[in-house]
């Protein structure tokens, strides 16, 4: 399934390599913030909330 | 039909994308897989560049997409200085970061693909030049949000560096073709007629663009949607220490 890539295997690998992971941890790094930041907030929210009665 | 600017209102940004979000998401994985699958093991190799050629379908959307990220928080800036929604000051502060990998992924596929290419990692011409001068103004962007605590000077700041670093982001685009000089050569894609990509390369690459577009839209819209939280967590924060 893996195409020939001849002599340059190496720098078209670690081309898409370097690309995927960058794209890939960005997500991760949006996603995971998203995910505190709204926890964050409810919290907030709620404690509020309470206060208020 | 709903006027563009009620978008401004934070809520019914909120609302509208609770369920564009998902769609855009799942769009962006798609295309981008369809894309790259099909430029990586679908495309033959090139006479003359071998199979260096696939990285064409990596190097062209994210340079692409790091000059129009550039451009798209210009717009924000503008309507912020202009009408003061802080939603689209806070689209500009999203947009930064993908903005910034997108540049990166630029810099890095082009070394990588001048390397054998060009015989060099590495040269001072116009058009490289440029692209890393707009990558240390993501990297600058981003700090100068991180360093002010109050969120409209923040604003305001990070929205006048915008228009400054604009002029590198016009000249990462036209520096080939202003300059005439330097290893890059100009435009892969043009629509002049006699163009030079045949349509084995040009169609997974549109697929690519398409995806990194996709996948742009759909980090900004999750990013906004965080700093949207972000702020409000601020003031009731704010709120709350002055009761």
């Amino acid at each position: 399934m893996m195409p020939d890539l001849g002599s340059y295997a190496l720098e078209v690998s670690l081309a898409y390599v370097a690309s995927l992971g960058l794209i890939g941890l960005l997500a991760l790094w949006y996603w995971l913030r998203g995910r505190v930041v709204r926890r964050q907030l409810e919290e907030i929210e709620t404690r509020r909330g309470e206060a208020n009665g | 039909m709903a006027s563009f600017w009620e978008y401004a209102n934070p809520l019914k940004f909120m609302r509208t994308t609770d369920w564009l979000l998902p769609i855009v998401t799942w769009a962006a994985v798609i295309v981008t897989t369809v894309g790259l699958v099909w430029g990586f093991f679908f495309t033959s190799d090139d006479f003359r560049q071998g199979s260096t050629v696939k990285i064409i379908f990596l190097h062209v959307p994210s340079a692409m997409m790091a000059i129009n990220i550039w451009v798209m928080m210009l717009v924000a800036s503008l309507v912020w200085l202009i009408r003061r929604h802080h939603v689209s000051a806070l689209a500009a502060k999203a947009a930064a970061p993908i903005g910034l990998t997108m540049t990166l992924i630029g810099l890095i596929t082009g070394a990588v693909w001048g390397q054998p290419m060009w015989g060099t990692w590495w040269a001072w011409d116009p058009r490289l030049t440029s692209f890393l001068i707009l990558f240390l103004f993501y990297l600058g962007y981003i700090a100068l949000w991180a360093a002010i605590d109050d969120p409209d000077t923040g604003a305001d700041l990070t929205a006048v560096l915008c228009l400054v670093g604009s002029v590198f982001a016009v000249l990462s685009r036209y520096a080939a073709i202003f300059w005439n000089q330097g290893l890059h050569q100009g435009a892969s894609l043009s629509l002049a007629p006699g163009t030079r990509m045949d349509w084995a390369y040009k169609a997974p690459l549109y697929t690519c663009m398409v995806g990194f577009g996709l996948v742009f839209v759909a980090l900004l819209l999750a990013g906004t949607r965080t700093e949207i939280r972000a702020r409000r967590m601020k003031a009731l924060v704010t709120r709350e220490r002055m009761a």
